[in-house]
């Protein structure tokens, strides 16, 4: 499939990308890398957030977007990474006091009474996650390749070239 | 030993685990050993991954690990800080920092226990109340929540969001804050945002106060059932002030038996190890605290907001301290052991904290600059340094020991769910003898041992977090070992 061509938007539209996770927690580092190359870039428009966990407080930072950008590290998941449109839905973890986007999506909705804006997940595959671990080289090269994918998204917020980059 | 611990013959029975426990922080489960007319013989809480906390301290510049110690845990990183902090303060040669640098760690503290407890609330324990504990598993979650009751769910946000900005504020960063440092704060409170707290303090009081009056409405309709839900008599412990008011940031160590008699009082916690011995047990990596003078069977007690709201003998704000009065009447003249009252505790914990937060603010020394210490260069050769706080969950500490290269040599920590370990265990149990002996097992019936374990809002794990995790499973098998039936929770919630 040919690429779609690179646009640059007529207004520059405001991009929230979330990364998440625990830097000192082995691959669980993914998220918060990836965020950490994002900001390197400095392109306008996109404002980062950072924590350990995504949380409901979360659907208040989306306000205003234009488009949405989950990144995580993800486990028994596609590899090296899956990037997706996520859809507001009750879906809840099992084990964690987190959230999954979808879920903050469906926070959005409740508390603004609107649909929220357009929102993709980035999961990278991580391999190991315990404490004080390092990074496994498998995901530290998975890493490297999803960095190309977030900056192209962000330099290219656009709705429907990112819906062309879903996989 | 303890009832219902271990079976006498548990070979001989069927085994139902709860595996993991939903809508708690880490990995844990619950195991029960029935025998064929569904009679419970065995119930344990098992937290079933090592963490390694020390581990991970050890070997690391002291003056580094206030921050360190905050990727321990993404729940309540703040807690981890601020115990950190207060021991490397001695460590650093501070015995006292300025009093605007210990406003501020205060107003750190108060803004993390509000945020904690709003989310535990609203997000994690009011699908349970609000909507009942038998109520259809696949929409209990906080989406129903904000569907039937919107105002409820957004004030919840708003409290957490709150408490999150008093955080960056004070911490200097929404996580990895590096605020509080050894022999003091970095970070002064400008003008503009004490006042952007300040316009929003009194609507989060109101608000507070609304949630208390949630709870304590459905107490007073049901109090049989809120009361008696996992009730059992235990030890309380907690800080408290030198007045014996509740002390979130700094105090001594208060413990009283059942009926709230004093057993120790402004204990100085650097000494806890002289009061507090930890038992580890083959079938859970968390130990189990308990109060070396009594011993293990008798001496286990309990921490965080019924705890420690009961052991103190008021609260310093106006509005919490009525709260609290209300809800002690219930205990008729003890204190209330309810499980399910930590919930009440808790909220009116939220209300302290704003009101706290609002005094705070109105302190014109909350503005100072004079932040640090002043640190000898020579250092008084302290070596070996605890701190303490109340943590969200209850009373946490840290304890190290330093070399002469600066590097942690040693770390102990007791975290507050840790001390909760016996009374989780114990709650567990209660439910099981109440609602499980001779009926079905149901999934109403699972949650209701779950709903005793939320209510302590432990925090079994750490800060990992990855998309992908384990779906909730239980399954029931047969004595020899062959899977008679397995209920499975997917990330749709669909069974």
């Amino acid at each position: 499939m040919s690429e779609p061509p690179v646009r640059p938007p007529k207004v520059v539209a405001k991009v929230v990308v979330f990364g998440w996770g625990n830097t000192s927690r082995g691959d669980d580092a993914i998220g918060p890398l990836l965020l950490a190359d994002l900001e390197a870039a400095q392109l306008p428009g996109v404002e980062t957030i950072e924590d350990f966990q995504l949380q409901i407080e979360h659907a208040l930072d989306m306000v205003g977007a234009d488009l949405v950008l989950f990144l995580d590290a993800g486990t028994q998941t596609a590899a090296p990474y899956v990037f997706y449109e996520a859809k507001p839905a009750g879906v809840f973890t099992a084990s964690t006091h987190a959230l999954l986007p979808e879920a903050v999506l469906s926070v959005y909705r409740q508390v603004q009474g609107q649909e929220p804006p357009p929102a993709f997940v980035l999961c990278v595959r991580g391999e190991q996650f315990g404490l004080g671990e390092p990074m496994s080289e498998v995901a530290i090269e998975r890493l490297e390749a999803a960095k190309g994918l977030v900056r192209e998204l962000c330099a290219q917020p656009d709705v429907g070239l990112w819906r062309a980059r879903v996989v | 030993m303890f009832d219902l611990e271990t079976a006498a013959h548990p070979q001989t029975l069927r085994r139902v685990a709860i595996d993991p426990v939903s809508r708690v922080e880490g990995h844990g489960k619950v195991t029960l050993l029935l025998d064929d007319d569904n009679q419970v013989h065995q119930v344990r809480l098992h937290i079933v991954e090592f963490r390694g906390f020390e581990v991970f301290i050890e070997g690391r510049p002291y003056w580094e690990v206030p921050v360190t110690v905050q990727r321990l845990c993404g729940i309540c990183p703040v807690s981890h800080h601020l115990a950190a902090v207060k021991a490397m303060d001695l460590i650093a040669g501070a015995k006292q920092i300025p009093p605007t640098a210990e406003k501020l760690r205060r107003l750190m503290h108060y803004g993390q226990v509000l945020q904690s407890h709003a989310l535990h609330f609203f997000h994690l324990c009011s699908p349970d109340l609000l909507l009942g504990f038998d109520s259809d598993f696949t929409r209990r979650h906080i989406l129903t929540v904000a569907e039937q009751h919107p105002e409820i769910a957004k004030q919840g946000i708003l409290l957490r969001k709150f408490g999150q900005e008093v955080i960056r504020h004070t911490a200097g960063k929404r996580i990895h804050g590096t605020g509080a440092v050894p022999g003091g704060m970095n970070k002064a409170l400008t003008v503009a945002e004490r006042d952007a707290l300040r316009r929003e303090v009194d609507q989060m009081i109101v608000w507070s106060r609304g949630a208390v009056n949630l709870v304590k409405q459905m107490h007073l309709t049901k109090p049989e059932f809120y009361n008696r839900f996992g009730e059992f008599d235990s030890n309380l412990m907690g800080l408290v002030d030198e007045r014996g008011a509740l002390d979130f940031y700094h105090g001594g160590l208060r413990a009283t038996d059942a009926n709230r008699n004093i057993l120790f009082d402004h204990l100085d916690y650097a000494r806890y190890e002289e009061v507090i011995d930890e038992q580890a047990k083959p079938w859970s990596y968390m130990k189990f605290p308990h109060l070396r003078a009594l011993g293990e069977e008798k001496g286990w007690y309990r921490v965080g907001p019924l705890a420690r709201v009961a052991a103190a003998d008021f609260l310093s704000t106006e509005l919490a301290n009525q709260e609290r009065t209300e809800m002690m009447a219930v205990g008729n003249g003890r204190p209330p052991h309810g499980t399910l009252l930590y919930h009440w505790a808790r909220l009116i914990e939220v209300l302290h904290s704003a009101e706290l937060i609002r005094d705070l603010l109105d302190d014109p020394e909350i503005l100072g600059t004079d932040l640090m210490a002043d640190l000898s260069p020579q250092r008084e050769g302290i070596r070996e340094a605890v701190g303490v706080i109340e943590a969200p969950r209850g009373t946490l500490f840290h304890h190290y020991r330093v070399g002469e290269d600066d590097l942690v040599k040693f770390c102990n920590l007791i975290v507050s769910t840790t001390n909760n370990n016996q009374a989780m265990n114990e709650a567990i149990r209660h439910v099981a003898r109440t609602f499980f002996d001779g009926r079905e097992v149901t999934e109403g019936l699972l949650n209701h041992i779950e709903v005793a374990i939320r209510a302590y809002d432990p925090c079994l794990s750490c800060a990992t977090h990855a998309l992908g995790k384990m779906p909730l499973e239980v399954d029931l098998v047969a004595p020899d070992g062959q899977l008679i039936s397995r209920r499975r929770r997917n990330l749709e919630g669909v069974a």
